[in-house]
Protein backbone atom coordinates (compact mmCIF):
# COMPACT_ATOMS: atom_id res chain seq x y z
CA UNK A 1 0.00 0.00 0.00
CA UNK A 2 1.28 3.40 -0.88
CA UNK A 3 0.77 5.85 1.91
CA UNK A 4 2.20 9.30 1.56
CA UNK A 5 2.37 12.08 4.05
CA UNK A 6 1.53 15.59 3.02
CA UNK A 7 2.29 18.58 5.16
CA UNK A 8 -0.65 20.84 4.95
CA UNK A 9 -2.12 23.22 7.47
CA UNK A 10 -3.63 21.09 10.25
CA UNK A 11 -7.34 21.53 10.71
CA UNK A 12 -7.60 23.11 7.31
CA UNK A 13 -6.65 20.36 4.95
CA UNK A 14 -6.44 16.60 5.26
CA UNK A 15 -2.90 15.55 6.11
CA UNK A 16 -2.84 11.83 5.52
CA UNK A 17 -3.71 10.09 2.35
CA UNK A 18 -4.90 6.54 2.20
CA UNK A 19 -4.01 3.85 -0.30
CA UNK A 20 -3.21 5.78 -3.46
CA UNK A 21 -4.50 3.65 -6.26
CA UNK A 22 -7.14 1.36 -4.89
CA UNK A 23 -9.30 -0.19 -7.53
CA UNK A 24 -12.45 -2.07 -6.83
CA UNK A 25 -14.55 -3.95 -9.29
CA UNK A 26 -17.77 -5.45 -8.05
CA UNK A 27 -19.90 -7.38 -10.44
CA UNK A 28 -23.16 -9.14 -9.73
CA UNK A 29 -23.57 -12.70 -10.85
CA UNK A 30 -23.65 -16.35 -9.92
CA UNK A 31 -20.61 -17.52 -11.89
CA UNK A 32 -18.03 -19.37 -9.81
CA UNK A 33 -14.91 -17.79 -11.25
CA UNK A 34 -15.57 -14.14 -10.31
CA UNK A 35 -17.04 -15.18 -6.97
CA UNK A 36 -13.90 -17.16 -6.18
CA UNK A 37 -11.69 -14.22 -7.13
CA UNK A 38 -13.66 -11.96 -4.78
CA UNK A 39 -13.51 -14.48 -1.95
CA UNK A 40 -9.74 -14.82 -2.37
CA UNK A 41 -9.34 -11.04 -2.37
CA UNK A 42 -11.37 -10.94 0.85
CA UNK A 43 -9.02 -13.41 2.55
CA UNK A 44 -5.95 -11.62 1.23
CA UNK A 45 -7.15 -8.29 2.60
CA UNK A 46 -7.78 -9.83 6.00
CA UNK A 47 -4.23 -11.14 5.97
CA UNK A 48 -2.83 -7.73 5.09
CA UNK A 49 -4.88 -6.15 7.89
CA UNK A 50 -3.49 -8.50 10.54
CA UNK A 51 -2.47 -5.57 12.75
CA UNK A 52 -6.09 -4.43 12.82
CA UNK A 53 -7.28 -7.95 13.65
CA UNK A 54 -4.78 -8.09 16.49
CA UNK A 55 -5.75 -4.67 17.86
CA UNK A 56 -9.48 -5.48 17.70
CA UNK A 57 -8.93 -8.76 19.54
CA UNK A 58 -6.79 -7.13 22.25
CA UNK A 59 -9.38 -4.37 22.71
CA UNK A 60 -12.13 -7.02 22.95
CA UNK A 61 -10.39 -8.66 25.88
CA UNK A 62 -9.41 -5.37 27.50
CA UNK A 63 -13.00 -4.16 27.28
CA UNK A 64 -14.31 -7.29 28.91
CA UNK A 65 -12.15 -6.60 31.96
CA UNK A 66 -12.00 -2.80 31.89
CA UNK A 67 -12.46 -1.52 35.42
CA UNK A 68 -11.76 -4.86 37.05
CA UNK A 69 -8.83 -5.10 39.45
CA UNK A 70 -7.39 -8.41 38.26
CA UNK A 71 -8.20 -7.80 34.58
CA UNK A 72 -7.62 -10.64 32.14
CA UNK A 73 -5.96 -12.54 34.99
CA UNK A 74 -9.52 -13.53 35.87
CA UNK A 75 -9.40 -15.87 32.87
CA UNK A 76 -6.49 -17.75 34.40
CA UNK A 77 -7.94 -17.66 37.90
CA UNK A 78 -11.41 -18.97 37.02
CA UNK A 79 -9.90 -21.80 34.97
CA UNK A 80 -7.59 -22.69 37.88
CA UNK A 81 -10.53 -22.83 40.30
CA UNK A 82 -12.53 -24.96 37.87
CA UNK A 83 -9.69 -27.41 37.24
CA UNK A 84 -8.80 -27.74 40.91
CA UNK A 85 -12.33 -28.30 42.18
CA UNK A 86 -13.44 -30.65 39.38
CA UNK A 87 -10.10 -32.44 39.53
CA UNK A 88 -10.40 -33.35 43.19
CA UNK A 89 -14.09 -34.22 42.91
CA UNK A 90 -13.87 -36.46 39.86
CA UNK A 91 -10.67 -38.20 40.86
CA UNK A 92 -12.62 -39.34 43.94
CA UNK A 93 -15.78 -40.19 41.93
CA UNK A 94 -13.93 -42.12 39.23
CA UNK A 95 -11.54 -43.48 41.82
CA UNK A 96 -8.52 -42.56 39.74
CA UNK A 97 -5.10 -41.33 40.76
CA UNK A 98 -5.10 -37.55 40.93
CA UNK A 99 -1.50 -37.50 39.71
CA UNK A 100 -2.62 -38.73 36.28
CA UNK A 101 -6.15 -37.35 36.29
CA UNK A 102 -5.45 -33.71 37.06
CA UNK A 103 -3.05 -33.13 34.12
CA UNK A 104 -5.58 -34.87 31.85
CA UNK A 105 -8.45 -32.78 33.15
CA UNK A 106 -6.60 -29.45 33.01
CA UNK A 107 -5.67 -30.05 29.36
CA UNK A 108 -9.14 -31.28 28.45
CA UNK A 109 -11.02 -28.46 30.14
CA UNK A 110 -8.83 -25.71 28.72
CA UNK A 111 -8.95 -27.14 25.19
CA UNK A 112 -12.68 -27.75 25.41
CA UNK A 113 -13.19 -24.25 26.75
CA UNK A 114 -11.48 -22.97 23.62
CA UNK A 115 -13.70 -25.06 21.33
CA UNK A 116 -16.90 -24.17 23.19
CA UNK A 117 -16.19 -20.44 23.27
CA UNK A 118 -15.16 -20.50 19.65
CA UNK A 119 -18.40 -22.10 18.51
CA UNK A 120 -20.54 -19.77 20.61
CA UNK A 121 -18.72 -16.64 19.48
CA UNK A 122 -18.25 -17.99 15.96
CA UNK A 123 -22.02 -17.95 15.56
CA UNK A 124 -21.88 -14.20 16.17
CA UNK A 125 -18.89 -13.53 13.86
CA UNK A 126 -21.00 -11.39 11.56
CA UNK A 127 -24.21 -10.62 13.44
CA UNK A 128 -22.29 -9.04 16.33
CA UNK A 129 -20.40 -6.76 13.93
CA UNK A 130 -23.47 -5.50 12.12
CA UNK A 131 -22.58 -1.83 12.70
CA UNK A 132 -19.07 -2.27 11.31
CA UNK A 133 -20.24 -4.25 8.29
CA UNK A 134 -22.84 -1.59 7.42
CA UNK A 135 -20.48 1.33 7.94
CA UNK A 136 -17.69 0.60 5.52
CA UNK A 137 -16.44 -1.95 3.08
CA UNK A 138 -14.01 -4.26 4.77
CA UNK A 139 -13.09 -7.89 4.23
CA UNK A 140 -15.75 -10.08 5.82
CA UNK A 141 -13.35 -12.85 6.78
CA UNK A 142 -11.72 -10.28 9.09
CA UNK A 143 -14.60 -10.69 11.53
CA UNK A 144 -14.05 -14.45 11.73
CA UNK A 145 -10.29 -13.96 12.13
CA UNK A 146 -10.98 -11.57 15.00
CA UNK A 147 -12.98 -14.22 16.87
CA UNK A 148 -10.17 -16.74 16.38
CA UNK A 149 -7.40 -14.40 17.52
CA UNK A 150 -9.42 -13.28 20.54
CA UNK A 151 -9.95 -16.87 21.61
CA UNK A 152 -6.32 -17.82 21.03
CA UNK A 153 -5.36 -14.94 23.36
CA UNK A 154 -7.77 -16.32 25.97
CA UNK A 155 -6.28 -19.79 25.45
CA UNK A 156 -2.87 -18.23 26.12
CA UNK A 157 -4.09 -17.07 29.54
CA UNK A 158 -5.38 -20.54 30.35
CA UNK A 159 -2.25 -22.39 29.29
CA UNK A 160 -0.66 -21.02 32.46
CA UNK A 161 -2.96 -23.33 34.45
CA UNK A 162 -1.89 -26.38 32.43
CA UNK A 163 1.78 -25.57 32.92
CA UNK A 164 1.24 -25.14 36.66
CA UNK A 165 -0.59 -28.46 36.96
CA UNK A 166 2.10 -30.27 34.95
CA UNK A 167 4.84 -28.82 37.17
CA UNK A 168 3.03 -29.61 40.43
CA UNK A 169 2.11 -33.15 39.37
CA UNK A 170 5.49 -33.78 37.79
CA UNK A 171 4.07 -34.82 34.42
CA UNK A 172 6.65 -34.97 31.66
CA UNK A 173 5.50 -34.71 28.02
CA UNK A 174 6.88 -37.51 25.87
CA UNK A 175 9.15 -37.21 22.86
CA UNK A 176 6.22 -37.02 20.43
CA UNK A 177 5.49 -33.51 21.70
CA UNK A 178 6.88 -31.96 18.52
CA UNK A 179 3.53 -33.02 17.02
CA UNK A 180 1.99 -30.14 18.97
CA UNK A 181 3.20 -27.75 16.30
CA UNK A 182 1.23 -29.28 13.40
CA UNK A 183 -1.65 -29.94 15.79
CA UNK A 184 -1.84 -26.28 16.76
CA UNK A 185 -1.65 -25.30 13.09
CA UNK A 186 -4.55 -27.60 12.30
CA UNK A 187 -6.51 -26.15 15.22
CA UNK A 188 -5.99 -22.61 13.94
CA UNK A 189 -7.12 -23.42 10.40
CA UNK A 190 -10.13 -25.35 11.71
CA UNK A 191 -11.01 -22.55 14.10
CA UNK A 192 -11.00 -19.98 11.31
CA UNK A 193 -13.08 -22.20 9.03
CA UNK A 194 -15.53 -22.92 11.85
CA UNK A 195 -16.03 -19.24 12.69
CA UNK A 196 -16.64 -18.39 9.03
CA UNK A 197 -19.03 -21.32 8.57
CA UNK A 198 -21.04 -20.72 11.74
CA UNK A 199 -20.96 -16.96 11.21
CA UNK A 200 -22.51 -17.30 7.76
CA UNK A 201 -25.09 -19.92 8.78
CA UNK A 202 -26.13 -17.99 11.87
CA UNK A 203 -26.41 -14.71 9.96
CA UNK A 204 -28.82 -16.36 7.53
CA UNK A 205 -30.71 -18.67 9.89
CA UNK A 206 -31.22 -17.19 13.32
CA UNK A 207 -32.21 -20.55 14.79
CA UNK A 208 -28.73 -21.97 14.42
CA UNK A 209 -27.05 -20.52 17.57
CA UNK A 210 -29.31 -22.37 20.05
CA UNK A 211 -28.95 -25.55 17.99
CA UNK A 212 -25.16 -25.21 18.04
CA UNK A 213 -25.06 -24.56 21.76
CA UNK A 214 -27.18 -27.60 22.57
CA UNK A 215 -25.08 -29.80 20.28
CA UNK A 216 -21.94 -28.56 22.02
CA UNK A 217 -23.43 -29.29 25.42
CA UNK A 218 -24.16 -32.89 24.44
CA UNK A 219 -20.76 -33.20 22.76
CA UNK A 220 -19.08 -32.14 26.00
CA UNK A 221 -20.60 -35.02 27.92
CA UNK A 222 -20.35 -37.75 25.27
CA UNK A 223 -16.77 -36.94 24.30
CA UNK A 224 -13.88 -37.99 26.50
CA UNK A 225 -13.33 -34.56 28.02
CA UNK A 226 -13.81 -35.04 31.74
CA UNK A 227 -13.81 -38.82 31.55
CA UNK A 228 -10.68 -40.57 30.39
CA UNK A 229 -10.77 -42.62 27.15
CA UNK A 230 -9.39 -45.57 29.12
CA UNK A 231 -12.84 -45.98 30.71
CA UNK A 232 -14.14 -47.26 27.38
CA UNK A 233 -11.20 -49.59 26.80
CA UNK A 234 -12.96 -52.77 27.94
CA UNK A 235 -16.48 -51.82 26.88
CA UNK A 236 -18.30 -52.81 23.71
CA UNK A 237 -16.68 -51.96 20.41
CA UNK A 238 -19.73 -50.09 19.08
CA UNK A 239 -19.78 -47.50 21.83
CA UNK A 240 -16.06 -46.94 21.55
CA UNK A 241 -16.35 -46.48 17.77
CA UNK A 242 -19.05 -43.85 18.00
CA UNK A 243 -17.74 -41.92 20.99
CA UNK A 244 -14.06 -42.08 20.11
CA UNK A 245 -12.96 -43.40 16.74
CA UNK A 246 -15.50 -41.38 14.76
CA UNK A 247 -15.77 -38.47 17.12
CA UNK A 248 -14.14 -35.39 15.58
CA UNK A 249 -13.82 -33.72 18.99
CA UNK A 250 -11.99 -36.71 20.40
CA UNK A 251 -9.58 -36.77 17.46
CA UNK A 252 -8.83 -33.06 17.70
CA UNK A 253 -8.42 -33.19 21.48
CA UNK A 254 -6.19 -36.22 21.45
CA UNK A 255 -3.72 -35.03 18.83
CA UNK A 256 -2.80 -32.44 21.47
CA UNK A 257 -3.46 -34.42 24.61
CA UNK A 258 -1.82 -37.76 23.88
CA UNK A 259 1.76 -36.57 23.31
CA UNK A 260 1.62 -34.20 26.29
CA UNK A 261 0.28 -36.87 28.66
CA UNK A 262 2.49 -39.58 27.24
CA UNK A 263 -0.43 -41.87 26.43
CA UNK A 264 0.04 -44.13 23.42
CA UNK A 265 -1.24 -42.48 20.27
CA UNK A 266 -2.70 -44.24 17.29
CA UNK A 267 -1.78 -42.79 13.89
CA UNK A 268 -5.42 -43.20 12.89
CA UNK A 269 -6.34 -40.40 15.26
CA UNK A 270 -4.45 -37.97 13.02
CA UNK A 271 -6.18 -39.43 9.98
CA UNK A 272 -9.57 -38.79 11.56
CA UNK A 273 -8.61 -35.26 12.62
CA UNK A 274 -7.36 -34.42 9.12
CA UNK A 275 -10.38 -36.03 7.49
CA UNK A 276 -12.85 -33.93 9.48
CA UNK A 277 -10.72 -30.81 8.97
CA UNK A 278 -10.72 -31.24 5.20
CA UNK A 279 -14.47 -31.74 5.30
CA UNK A 280 -14.93 -28.58 7.35
CA UNK A 281 -12.60 -26.50 5.18
CA UNK A 282 -14.21 -27.71 1.95
CA UNK A 283 -17.69 -26.94 3.19
CA UNK A 284 -16.65 -23.51 4.45
CA UNK A 285 -14.84 -22.64 1.22
CA UNK A 286 -17.86 -23.45 -0.94
CA UNK A 287 -20.24 -21.64 1.39
CA UNK A 288 -18.04 -18.56 1.73
CA UNK A 289 -17.53 -18.22 -2.02
CA UNK A 290 -21.27 -18.55 -2.68
CA UNK A 291 -22.65 -16.40 0.10
CA UNK A 292 -20.01 -13.70 0.67
CA UNK A 293 -21.90 -11.03 -1.35
CA UNK A 294 -25.09 -11.69 0.62
CA UNK A 295 -23.69 -11.51 4.15
CA UNK A 296 -24.09 -7.72 4.37
CA UNK A 297 -27.79 -8.14 3.60
CA UNK A 298 -28.26 -10.82 6.22
CA UNK A 299 -26.71 -9.21 9.28
CA UNK B 1 -7.67 10.22 -11.20
CA UNK B 2 -10.60 9.08 -9.15
CA UNK B 3 -13.69 7.71 -10.78
CA UNK B 4 -16.73 5.69 -9.90
CA UNK B 5 -18.96 4.02 -12.40
CA UNK B 6 -22.23 2.20 -11.80
CA UNK B 7 -23.72 0.28 -14.66
CA UNK B 8 -27.30 -0.90 -14.50
CA UNK B 9 -27.04 -1.56 -10.77
CA UNK B 10 -29.96 -3.15 -8.94
CA UNK B 11 -30.08 -3.92 -5.25
CA UNK B 12 -32.76 -5.87 -3.48
CA UNK B 13 -33.17 -6.90 0.12
CA UNK B 14 -34.39 -10.39 0.83
CA UNK B 15 -37.25 -10.69 3.28
CA UNK B 16 -37.09 -13.96 5.11
CA UNK B 17 -39.76 -13.68 7.71
CA UNK B 18 -42.65 -13.30 5.22
CA UNK B 19 -42.68 -16.83 3.92
CA UNK B 20 -46.41 -17.43 3.86
CA UNK B 21 -47.92 -17.11 0.41
CA UNK B 22 -50.97 -15.14 1.42
CA UNK B 23 -48.87 -12.73 3.46
CA UNK B 24 -46.65 -12.34 0.42
CA UNK B 25 -49.56 -11.32 -1.72
CA UNK B 26 -50.79 -8.81 0.84
CA UNK B 27 -47.37 -7.25 1.16
CA UNK B 28 -46.85 -7.14 -2.59
CA UNK B 29 -50.17 -5.43 -3.06
CA UNK B 30 -49.48 -2.93 -0.31
CA UNK B 31 -45.98 -1.98 -1.31
CA UNK B 32 -46.85 -0.47 -4.68
CA UNK B 33 -44.47 -2.39 -6.86
CA UNK B 34 -41.30 -2.05 -4.75
CA UNK B 35 -41.68 -5.61 -3.55
CA UNK B 36 -41.07 -8.40 -5.99
CA UNK B 37 -39.83 -11.94 -6.23
CA UNK B 38 -36.37 -13.06 -7.21
CA UNK B 39 -35.40 -16.02 -9.38
CA UNK B 40 -36.10 -18.44 -6.61
CA UNK B 41 -39.47 -16.85 -5.78
CA UNK B 42 -38.24 -15.33 -2.55
CA UNK B 43 -39.79 -12.09 -1.46
CA UNK B 44 -37.45 -9.13 -1.95
CA UNK B 45 -37.66 -5.37 -1.62
CA UNK B 46 -36.24 -3.80 -4.74
CA UNK B 47 -34.34 -0.94 -3.17
CA UNK B 48 -32.53 0.19 -6.32
CA UNK B 49 -33.49 -0.52 -9.90
CA UNK B 50 -31.20 -0.17 -12.91
CA UNK B 51 -29.09 2.72 -11.66
CA UNK B 52 -26.34 3.95 -13.95
CA UNK B 53 -24.13 6.79 -12.76
CA UNK B 54 -20.67 7.77 -13.85
CA UNK B 55 -18.56 10.18 -11.80
CA UNK B 56 -15.09 11.54 -12.37
CA UNK B 57 -12.63 13.77 -10.54
CA UNK B 58 -14.14 17.11 -9.56
CA UNK B 59 -17.72 15.93 -9.48
CA UNK B 60 -19.80 16.95 -6.49
CA UNK B 61 -22.99 14.97 -6.68
CA UNK B 62 -26.02 15.44 -4.48
CA UNK B 63 -28.85 12.96 -4.00
CA UNK B 64 -32.33 14.22 -3.27
CA UNK B 65 -35.51 12.25 -2.81
CA UNK B 66 -38.18 11.32 -0.31
CA UNK B 67 -37.52 9.15 2.72
CA UNK B 68 -37.05 5.57 1.63
CA UNK B 69 -36.32 6.51 -1.98
CA UNK B 70 -33.03 4.60 -1.80
CA UNK B 71 -30.49 7.40 -1.26
CA UNK B 72 -28.65 5.76 1.61
CA UNK B 73 -28.80 2.34 -0.03
CA UNK B 74 -27.26 3.86 -3.15
CA UNK B 75 -24.46 5.41 -1.07
CA UNK B 76 -23.85 2.06 0.62
CA UNK B 77 -23.78 0.34 -2.75
CA UNK B 78 -21.30 2.88 -4.08
CA UNK B 79 -19.17 2.24 -1.01
CA UNK B 80 -19.18 -1.48 -1.81
CA UNK B 81 -20.99 -2.42 1.39
CA UNK B 82 -23.98 -3.89 -0.42
CA UNK B 83 -22.98 -5.83 -3.49
CA UNK B 84 -25.57 -5.45 -6.25
CA UNK B 85 -27.71 -8.35 -7.43
CA UNK B 86 -27.46 -7.04 -10.96
CA UNK B 87 -25.02 -4.79 -12.82
CA UNK B 88 -21.51 -3.77 -11.87
CA UNK B 89 -19.55 -1.09 -10.07
CA UNK B 90 -16.05 0.04 -10.94
CA UNK B 91 -14.20 2.29 -8.53
CA UNK B 92 -10.80 3.90 -8.91
CA UNK B 93 -9.59 5.62 -5.77
CA UNK B 94 -9.83 5.26 -2.02
CA UNK B 95 -13.43 5.46 -0.88
CA UNK B 96 -14.52 6.79 2.49
CA UNK B 97 -18.14 6.54 3.50
CA UNK B 98 -19.68 8.66 6.25
CA UNK B 99 -23.02 6.99 6.39
CA UNK B 100 -23.97 7.13 10.02
CA UNK B 101 -22.28 9.12 12.77
CA UNK B 102 -21.10 6.04 14.64
CA UNK B 103 -19.64 4.56 11.43
CA UNK B 104 -18.48 1.33 12.91
CA UNK B 105 -16.85 2.97 15.90
CA UNK B 106 -16.85 0.83 19.00
CA UNK B 107 -18.73 2.95 21.51
CA UNK B 108 -17.15 1.25 24.49
CA UNK B 109 -13.67 2.20 23.36
CA UNK B 110 -12.25 5.69 23.84
CA UNK B 111 -12.00 8.19 21.03
CA UNK B 112 -8.24 7.63 20.81
CA UNK B 113 -8.63 3.87 20.58
CA UNK B 114 -11.15 4.28 17.79
CA UNK B 115 -8.77 6.59 15.95
CA UNK B 116 -6.05 3.97 16.30
CA UNK B 117 -8.31 1.28 14.86
CA UNK B 118 -9.15 3.51 11.91
CA UNK B 119 -5.47 4.12 11.29
CA UNK B 120 -4.79 0.39 11.31
CA UNK B 121 -7.71 -0.16 8.94
CA UNK B 122 -6.08 2.28 6.54
CA UNK B 123 -2.76 0.46 6.89
CA UNK B 124 -0.97 3.43 8.50
CA UNK B 125 2.23 2.91 10.44
CA UNK B 126 2.76 4.04 14.03
CA UNK B 127 4.13 7.49 13.13
CA UNK B 128 1.20 8.08 10.80
CA UNK B 129 -1.26 6.93 13.44
CA UNK B 130 0.27 9.47 15.85
CA UNK B 131 -0.18 12.14 13.22
CA UNK B 132 -3.77 10.99 12.70
CA UNK B 133 -4.39 11.30 16.46
CA UNK B 134 -3.08 14.88 16.44
CA UNK B 135 -5.01 15.84 13.33
CA UNK B 136 -8.31 14.42 14.56
CA UNK B 137 -7.81 15.90 18.03
CA UNK B 138 -7.20 19.40 16.70
CA UNK B 139 -9.93 19.33 14.09
CA UNK B 140 -12.65 17.80 16.25
CA UNK B 141 -11.73 20.04 19.24
CA UNK B 142 -12.62 17.15 21.51
CA UNK B 143 -9.38 17.53 23.52
CA UNK B 144 -9.59 15.54 26.77
CA UNK B 145 -12.85 13.87 25.71
CA UNK B 146 -10.77 11.66 23.41
CA UNK B 147 -9.63 9.78 26.52
CA UNK B 148 -13.23 8.85 27.37
CA UNK B 149 -15.39 6.06 25.90
CA UNK B 150 -17.34 7.21 22.85
CA UNK B 151 -20.62 6.22 24.52
CA UNK B 152 -20.21 9.22 26.84
CA UNK B 153 -20.17 11.62 23.86
CA UNK B 154 -23.11 13.73 22.77
CA UNK B 155 -24.40 13.07 19.26
CA UNK B 156 -22.78 16.30 18.07
CA UNK B 157 -19.43 15.16 19.45
CA UNK B 158 -19.75 11.83 17.71
CA UNK B 159 -20.39 13.68 14.46
CA UNK B 160 -17.26 15.79 14.99
CA UNK B 161 -15.15 12.73 15.67
CA UNK B 162 -16.63 10.81 12.75
CA UNK B 163 -16.16 13.66 10.32
CA UNK B 164 -12.63 14.44 11.51
CA UNK B 165 -11.68 10.76 11.22
CA UNK B 166 -13.16 10.29 7.79
CA UNK B 167 -11.55 13.36 6.31
CA UNK B 168 -8.18 13.21 8.11
CA UNK B 169 -7.24 10.22 6.03
CA UNK B 170 -7.56 11.91 2.71
CA UNK B 171 -10.29 10.14 0.77
CA UNK B 172 -10.31 10.34 -2.99
CA UNK B 173 -13.99 9.59 -3.03
CA UNK B 174 -16.10 10.77 -0.12
CA UNK B 175 -19.64 9.43 0.26
CA UNK B 176 -21.65 11.32 2.84
CA UNK B 177 -25.13 11.02 4.30
CA UNK B 178 -27.05 13.98 5.64
CA UNK B 179 -26.21 13.51 9.33
CA UNK B 180 -23.35 15.98 8.92
CA UNK B 181 -25.99 18.63 9.61
CA UNK B 182 -26.07 17.51 13.23
CA UNK B 183 -22.99 19.63 13.93
CA UNK B 184 -23.32 23.09 15.43
CA UNK B 185 -23.01 26.15 13.19
CA UNK B 186 -19.33 26.75 13.97
CA UNK B 187 -18.41 23.18 13.22
CA UNK B 188 -20.50 23.16 10.05
CA UNK B 189 -18.48 26.09 8.73
CA UNK B 190 -15.26 24.30 9.60
CA UNK B 191 -16.46 21.07 8.01
CA UNK B 192 -17.43 22.99 4.90
CA UNK B 193 -13.99 24.57 4.68
CA UNK B 194 -12.37 21.20 4.94
CA UNK B 195 -14.63 19.65 2.35
CA UNK B 196 -14.03 22.57 -0.01
CA UNK B 197 -10.27 22.02 0.31
CA UNK B 198 -10.80 18.38 -0.34
CA UNK B 199 -12.97 18.88 -3.38
CA UNK B 200 -10.61 21.56 -4.72
CA UNK B 201 -7.99 18.81 -4.56
CA UNK B 202 -9.99 17.41 -7.45
CA UNK B 203 -11.70 14.48 -5.79
CA UNK B 204 -15.24 13.17 -5.79
CA UNK B 205 -17.94 14.05 -3.31
CA UNK B 206 -21.30 12.32 -3.16
CA UNK B 207 -23.77 13.79 -0.71
CA UNK B 208 -27.26 12.79 0.25
CA UNK B 209 -29.33 15.46 1.92
CA UNK B 210 -32.81 16.79 2.53
CA UNK B 211 -31.44 20.29 2.88
CA UNK B 212 -31.75 22.07 -0.46
CA UNK B 213 -29.38 24.90 0.45
CA UNK B 214 -26.60 22.48 1.46
CA UNK B 215 -27.02 20.78 -1.91
CA UNK B 216 -27.05 24.16 -3.70
CA UNK B 217 -23.86 25.22 -1.94
CA UNK B 218 -21.86 22.04 -2.24
CA UNK B 219 -22.93 20.23 -5.36
CA UNK B 220 -22.50 20.80 -9.06
CA UNK B 221 -24.74 17.94 -10.06
CA UNK B 222 -27.92 16.57 -8.51
CA UNK B 223 -29.72 13.28 -8.96
CA UNK B 224 -33.33 12.88 -7.87
CA UNK B 225 -34.06 9.37 -6.73
CA UNK B 226 -37.60 8.15 -6.56
CA UNK B 227 -38.76 4.61 -5.86
CA UNK B 228 -35.24 3.25 -6.27
CA UNK B 229 -34.85 4.73 -9.72
CA UNK B 230 -33.24 7.87 -11.13
CA UNK B 231 -36.01 10.34 -11.83
CA UNK B 232 -33.88 13.30 -12.85
CA UNK B 233 -30.17 13.97 -13.31
CA UNK B 234 -28.69 17.39 -14.01
CA UNK B 235 -27.47 20.68 -12.59
CA UNK B 236 -28.67 21.68 -9.10
CA UNK B 237 -30.88 24.40 -10.55
CA UNK B 238 -32.63 22.10 -12.98
CA UNK B 239 -33.21 19.16 -10.66
CA UNK B 240 -34.02 21.11 -7.50
CA UNK B 241 -36.31 23.33 -9.55
CA UNK B 242 -38.30 20.29 -10.51
CA UNK B 243 -38.01 18.53 -7.15
CA UNK B 244 -38.86 21.37 -4.78
CA UNK B 245 -42.06 23.40 -4.57
CA UNK B 246 -41.44 26.83 -6.15
CA UNK B 247 -41.30 28.79 -2.87
CA UNK B 248 -38.83 26.41 -1.24
CA UNK B 249 -36.66 26.45 -4.35
CA UNK B 250 -36.55 30.24 -4.31
CA UNK B 251 -35.60 30.21 -0.63
CA UNK B 252 -32.82 27.68 -1.25
CA UNK B 253 -31.47 29.80 -4.07
CA UNK B 254 -31.43 32.83 -1.79
CA UNK B 255 -29.68 30.87 0.96
CA UNK B 256 -27.02 29.65 -1.43
CA UNK B 257 -26.25 33.11 -2.81
CA UNK B 258 -23.66 34.43 -0.35
CA UNK B 259 -20.92 32.02 -1.44
CA UNK B 260 -18.45 32.53 1.36
CA UNK B 261 -16.17 29.60 0.81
Amino acid sequence: MNVTLKSEVPGEAPGLSGPANSLAFISAGQAWAPLTVMAKADLRQTLSLWRLVWALSVFDIKLRYRGSVLGPFWLTLSTAVMVASLGFLYSKLFATDIKTYLPFLSLSLVLWGFIANLTTEGCLSFTAQEAMIRAMRMPLSLHAARVVVRNVLILGHNIVVIVAVFVIMGTVPDQLSFLLVPAFGLWLVDAFALCLLLGILCARYRDIPPIVSSIMQVAFFVSPVIWSPTVLAHRGLGLSLVLMQWNPFYALLDIVRAPLLGTPMNASIWAVAIFYSILLILLTTILFIRTRPQIAYWV
Amino acid sequence: MASIKLQNVSVSFPIYHAESRSLKRTVIAAASGRVGEDRRHRLVVEALRHISVSLKTGDRLGFVGANGAGKTTLLRTMAGIYEPVEGQIETHGAVTALLDPGQGMNHELTGRENIRLRGLFNALNQAQIDQLQDDVASFSELAQFLELPVRTYSSGMIVRLGFALATAIKPQILLMDEWILAGDAGFLQKARNRLETMVRGAEILVLSSHSADIIMKWCNRVIWIDGGQIKADGSPDEVLGAYLPADQFARAQMAALPTSA
